[in-house]
């Protein structure tokens, strides 16, 4: 399986590919458009900072690239809410495959969110023999509400979308890349779409 | 619910686990990859890698250690000890860290906390402060606890947070080896005054001691080395017995 995590200087690109061996799958690091296009799955990492990130993304063309993909394509963190509509961590504008503006949590609230949180009301075959109420890792201080695309929900002062899916697109708020035996089954479904 | 935290801390002397452990099974005690392999299988909800070398080779020989770690382990794990540059942390993120912590550069140079959270993201910066109270006043100490300053522990954690830091990991060198608890009154008044996580270190001898950092002093995370490595507590006992007394624990 050709799998290609796109590299564009915004993401713990190596923890991704890891984590995919362990699983078996050599993945490609590549910023390459036509490598990217190729593909048979796409993955879509991301820290940081939206605004920061986004410009890489523009920088090399991949902006324009990713909406247009028809394999699977799996944003992460930071990747799933570029995947949204707008971010308001420095009045960014996403790529509007997901609905949704990404918001800050609540400033009540310990920001950022570090650690295991667990997801409930799954429902999507990317959490295939996922039990509700898993523990996933969490590293984030923005947040995509809820809508009728949301396929995961956490709470952190108020429920929002742990996961977020669209046709041929998915995106998660956690790092399964980080989130043990829960994380490395969520990874292996979505190599088996 | 997020959950509360226990990390194992594991010093690392060049590129090999140092103190001791005791760990049943381990077919090299001193390999810091079988034994965050070890600890990540029992429940740990994060590690940290703190090296405590100081050779020439050093940045190579952690940049190296990272990268196996990261491949061999799917939890999160921070690494510290000596970072002073952002070409420091380049290197160690590149190898697969999730986040570095930063201690006396901090110090002596607060602009790196800006320089690092700006180029990589708060959600990897860790800031670790060591400090110890001098006539009842808790000042950081520097070089591992060994050096004063003048500055006072809870102006230093505003500070920190208000530069970036994605979470502070405290120490408490009047509490560490004691084994009677945290710095749980430091803790509290940290965790009141700043909206980032706390890390709680030092002083851990039980696992009531964690229930009482996390519930009188407020703690996101507990993080402990010796208790752990000479399996004084087993991890899966300990979470099981937060998890007894209500506390929101990933078991």
């Amino acid at each position: 399986m050709n799998v290609v995590i796109i590299d564009y200087g915004a993401g713990n690109t190596k923890s991704v590919q890891f984590a995919l061996s362990r699983l078996g799958v050599e993945a490609q690091l590549s910023s390459d458009v036509e490598r990217i296009k190729m593909a048979d799955k796409v993955i879509f990492p991301g820290v940081g900072h939206a605004a920061t990130a986004m410009s890489k993304l523009v920088e090399t063309g991949i902006d324009h690239i990713i909406p247009s993909l028809h394999m699977p394509v799996l944003g992460i963190c930071l990747g799933m809410q570029l995947m949204c509509e707008y971010s308001h961590e420095g009045d960014t504008q996403g790529l509007g495959i997901f609905k949704g503006k990404v918001q800050a949590f609540d400033s009540s609230l310990k920001v950022p969110q570090i650690g295991w949180n667990a997801i409930s009301k799954l429902r999507s075959p990317l959490f295939k023999e996922v039990e509700e109420a898993s523990y996933i890792y969490m590293v984030h201080s923005y947040y995509a509400p809820l809508s009728e695309q949301t396929i995961g929900v956490c709470e952190y002062g108020i429920p929002y979308s742990a996961a977020l899916a669209h046709k041929n697109f998915y995106g998660t708020q956690f790092h399964p890349e980080k989130s043990s035996s829960v994380g490395a089954q969520i990874l292996k479904n979505f190599l088996a779409l | 619910m997020l959950t509360k935290r226990i990390i194992p801390c594991l010093d690392i002397k060049d590129g090999r686990t140092v103190k001791g452990i005791n760990f049943v099974g381990l077919r090299d005690a001193g390999d810091p990859v079988e034994l965050a392999a070890k600890y990540a299988k029992s429940g740990a909800d994060e590690l940290v890698f703190l090296d405590i070398s100081a050779t020439e080779q050093k940045r190579k020989t952690l940049a190296n250690l990272v990268l196996e770690v990261a491949a061999a382990i799917d939890i999160p794990f921070t690494v510290g000890g000596g970072i002073s540059s952002v070409e420091d942390v380049d290197l160690l993120l590149k190898n697969g860290a999730d986040k570095i912590s930063i201690n006396s550069s901090a110090v002596r140079r607060p602009e790196l906390i800006n320089e690092l959270a700006t180029t990589y993201g708060s959600q990897c910066v860790v800031v670790a402060i060591d400090a110890k109270q001098i006539d009842g006043i808790w000042k950081v100490h520097l070089v591992g606890g060994k050096q004063p300053t003048d500055i006072n522990l809870l102006d230093w954690a505003e500070e920190v947070a208000n530069r970036g830091a994605g979470e502070i990991l405290f120490t408490s060198m009047d509490h560490d080896g004691t084994k009677q608890g945290f710095a749980n009154q430091a803790l509290a008044q940290m965790s009141n005054l700043v909206s980032i996580p706390i890390i709680a270190s030092g002083g851990a001898g039980n696992t009531k001691h964690f229930f009482e950092a996390f519930t009188v002093g407020k703690a996101d995370a507990a993080l402990a080395a010796s208790i752990f490595h000479y399996e004084e507590i087993a991890i899966p006992d300990l979470k099981k017995y937060l998890k007894e007394k209500q506390l929101p624990i990933r078991l």
